[in-house]
C-alpha cells in the first residue's frame, strides 16, 4: 500500500510539475463552465415558459432531470477528449526516458506500479471533477435540486473515468511514443462510446452484447440517480480487466527486452 | 554474493548472452569488460530483474532474481546506462521518491537521502531540477539513487560513460570507496578503468565469457610470448637476420626506417630472459646498444587480443583475397 501511494504521489507531482495538470484542469473548467451557462440559460427559458402557461401543459421542469443530467452527459464528452491526454504519458514517458528501469528494478511488484499509476491519474481526474462542484453548489444556493442523483452522477463519472484510465494505461504501456499512445487511447475510447450504434442493425444476441459493452449505456442510470449494481459491476470489472491486461503488457515487454 | 549460472538471453533469433557463468564474492569489485554489444547490459539487466533470462539463473545474496524478485531487488542498487531521473523533480525530491519505493523507513528517509547526496557530492545541487543538471551531476545523482537504500550489491552500467576526465577520476574514486561495504559489479568498455578500479575482470565477447581473472592474472596469461624492445645504432645495416639467429627469438619487427638508429621489437618464447643474448649479439656485430627493455603487455593489448582476434583473422582473409584478386588481374 505504501508503495502504491509512493507511485501515485510521484504521478500527481509530475502532473503538477509540468503544465499538464493546469492546462487539463483549466480547460476542462472552461468547457464545463460554458456547458453549464448554456444549459442553464436553456433551462431558465424553459421554466419561464412553464411558469407562464401554468399547469396547462404536461410539461414540468425538474432541475435534476432538465439541468444537471444533460450537464453531466455533456461532461462525459469532454472527459472522452481529456482523459487520453492524462494517461498517454504514464508509461510511454517512463519508457522513453528510461525511468521505467528504476521502477522495475525497485522492490515493487508490477501490480503496485500499475495501481499507483492508476491512483495518480484518478487523483488528477478527481481534482478535475472537484472543480465542477462549484457550479453544482451554485444550483443549491438558488434552487432546490435533489442531492442523490448528483451523488450517483459523480460516482458514475468516476467509474466511467476509471475505465478510460485503465484503457489508457494499457495502451500507454505498449508504446514509447506519446502521440501514438494518446491517439490510440482516444480511438478506443470513442469506439467504446459508439459501439452500440451498430446494435440495432444486428441480430438479437449481438445487439444485446454490443449494448452491454457500450460504456455510455451504463452511465445513463447513474445520471438519472439510479444506483444499479449491474452497472457498478460492469465498470469495476472493466477497470480490473484493463489493469490486468496492463500488467500482462508490461510483463511481456520485459520478456521481449 | 552475486552468482550467475549458465545465463542465456535471446531476443528472437539473436542471442545476446550465451551461457555465461561467474561469481562475485562479498566486498569484491568486478568489472564486466567487453566491446559494445557484447552482452554486458543484458547481463546486468537480468541481474537486476529488469528482464527475465531465457535460461539459467542469477542469484543476488542467495535470492533468485526471478523467483524471489522483491528480496533480490531489495538488496540491489542499480545505475542503468542512462541515469533514470525525472527531469521535473529536484534532486532531493527525486531521492526521497526513490527512498520511498526502495522501502527506506520514514525515520531513516531524510538521513539516507542527505547521506547519499553527500557521498556522491551532489548536495550542492539538492534543490536543482534533475532535468537541468550537467551530465556529470546526472551520473552522480544516478549513483546516489543506487546507494540510497544501502544495498549489499551495486550494479553499475558504464558508470563513467560521458564524463570528463576529472569526473571520471572522481567517480572511480567514489566507486572504490564504496567497495568493502558493497559488492560491486560494473561494466565498461574502457580498459584503464578496469585495471584502476576492479579487483577482478570478466571479459565478455559476443555473449560469452572469454576470460576471467585479476588484471595481473590476465596480463600474465597472455605473456606466452614476451616482447623486448630495442633501440640500436646499426649505421644503416639491417639487424633482422642477426637477431633472428639467436636461439629463442620467434620474431623481429622493425618500427623505424633503416636510418642510423633502428627501433626493433623482438618476440621471444616465454620464460626465457634473452636480454643478455640480445645485448651480446648487438655488441659482437659492432652496433651501438641505445636501449633495451622488456615490455609488459597492457590490459588494452589483452583486450584487443581477446576480443578482436577473430576480426583480425577475418580482416587478413579479406586483405589476402584482395591481394589475390589484384594479382590475378595483373596476370
Amino acid at each position: 500500500m505504501r508503495n502504491i501511494l509512493a507511485i501515485a504521489r510521484k504521478e500527481v507531482m509530475s502532473y503538477f510539475a509540468s503544465p499538464i495538470a493546469y492546462v487539463i484542469i483549466g480547460l476542462f473548467a472552461l468547457l464545463f463552465g460554458y456547458f453549464y451557462s448554456a444549459i442553464l440559460a436553456f433551462f431558465l427559458r424553459q421554466s419561464l415558459q412553464v411558469g407562464q402557461f401554468g399547469f396547462s401543459g404536461p410539461t414540468t421542469v425538474n432541475i435534476n432531470q432538465d439541468m444537471i443530467r444533460p450537464l453531466m452527459l455533456n461532461a462525459t464528452v469532454v472527459i472522452l477528449f481529456v482523459l487520453p491526454m492524462v494517461t498517454m504519458r504514464s508509461y510511454s514517458e517512463e519508457k522513453r526516458s528510461g525511468t521505467i528501469e528504476l521502477l522495475l528494478t525497485s522492490p515493487l511488484s508490477g501490480l503496485q506500479i500499475i495501481l499507483g499509476k492508476f491512483a495518480g491519474a484518478m487523483a488528477l481526474y478527481s481534482m478535475m471533477l472537484a472543480v465542477t462542484l462549484v457550479h453544482i453548489s451554485i444550483l443549491f444556493v438558488y434552487g432546490d435540486p435533489e442531492w442523490m442523483p448528483i451523488a450517483t452522477s459523480y460516482l458514475g463519472l468516476l467509474l466511467l473515468g476509471g475505465c478510460f484510465v485503465s484503457v489508457g494505461l494499457l495502451i500507454s504501456s505498449m508504446t514509447k511514443n506519446q502521440v501514438v499512445s494518446g491517439m490510440a487511447t482516444f480511438a478506443v475510447f470513442l469506439m467504446l462510446w459508439v459501439i452500440n450504434w451498430l446494435a440495432d442493425s444486428t441480430g438479437p444476441t449481438t445487439q444485446e452484447v454490443l449494448t452491454y459493452l457500450s460504456i455510455t449505456e451504463h452511465f445513463d442510470d447513474f445520471s438519472r440517480g439510479v444506483l444499479d449494481t449491474k452497472h457498478v459491476v460492469y465498470y469495476l470489472s472493466f477497470i480490473a480487466f484493463g489493469l490486468f491486461l496492463t500488467a500482462k503488457a508490461v510483463d511481456s515487454e520485459r520478456w521481449k527486452g | 554474493m552475486i552468482e550467475v549460472q549458465h545465463l542465456t538471453k535471446t531476443y528472437g533469433s539473436v542471442t545476446a548472452v550465451d551461457d555465461i557463468s561467474f561469481r562475485v564474492e562479498p566486498g569484491e569489485i568486478v568489472g564486466l569488460l567487453g566491446p559494445n554489444g557484447a552482452g554486458k547490459t543484458t547481463t546486468m539487466r537480468v541481474l537486476t530483474g529488469y528482464i527475465p533470462a531465457t535460461e539459467g539463473k542469477a542469484l543476488i545474496a542467495g535470492f533468485d532474481v526471478f523467483e524471489q524478485p522483491i528480496d533480490a531487488k531489495q538488496r540491489t542498487g542499480y545505475l542503468p546506462e542512462t541515469p533514470p531521473l525525472y527531469p521535473e523533480m529536484t534532486v532531493r525530491e527525486y531521492l526521497t521518491f526513490v527512498a520511498r519505493i526502495k522501502g527506506v523507513s520514514r525515520v531513516d528517509r531524510e538521513r539516507r537521502v542527505e547521506a547519499s547526496m553527500e557521498r556522491t557530492r551532489v548536495d550542492d545541487r539538492a534543490d536543482s531540477h534533475c532535468g537541468k543538471l550537467s551530465k556529470g551531476y546526472r551520473q552522480r545523482v544516478g549513483l546516489a539513487q543506487a546507494i540510497l537504500h544501502n544495498p549489499d550489491v551495486l550494479i553499475l552500467d558504464e558508470p563513467t560513460a560521458g564524463l570528463d576526465p576529472k569526473q571520471i577520476i572522481e567517480t572511480r574514486e567514489l566507486i572504490k570507496s564504496l567497495a568493502g561495504d558493497h559488492t560491486i559489479i560494473l561494466s565498461t568498455h574502457i580498459l584503464p578503468e578496469v585495471s584502476q578500479t576492479c579487483e577482478r575482470v570478466v571479459i565478455i565477447h559476443r555473449g560469452r565469457v572469454v576470460a576471467e581473472g585479476t588484471p595481473d592474472d590476465l596480463t600474465a596469461r597472455l605473456r606466452s610470448t614476451e616482447t623486448i624492445s630495442l633501440q640500436i645504432d646499426t649505421s644503416g645495416a639491417d639487424p633482422t637476420s642477426a637477431l633472428m639467429a639467436i636461439d629463442g627469438v620467434t620474431g623481429v619487427r622493425l618500427n623505424s626506417d633503416l636510418a642510423s638508429v633502428v627501433g626493433a621489437e623482438v618476440e621471444t618464447v616465454q620464460g626465457r630472459d634473452l636480454r643478455r643474448d640480445l645485448a651480446h649479439t648487438v655488441v659482437t656485430n659492432g652496433w651501438g646498444l641505445l636501449e633495451l627493455r622488456s615490455i609488459r603487455m597492457s590490459l588494452e593489448d589483452i583486450f584487443l587480443h581477446l576480443t578482436t582476434e577473430e576480426d583480425v583473422a577475418a580482416h587478413n582473409d579479406a586483405a589476402n583475397l584482395i591481394k589475390t584478386t589484384s594479382e590475378t588481374a595483373d596476370a
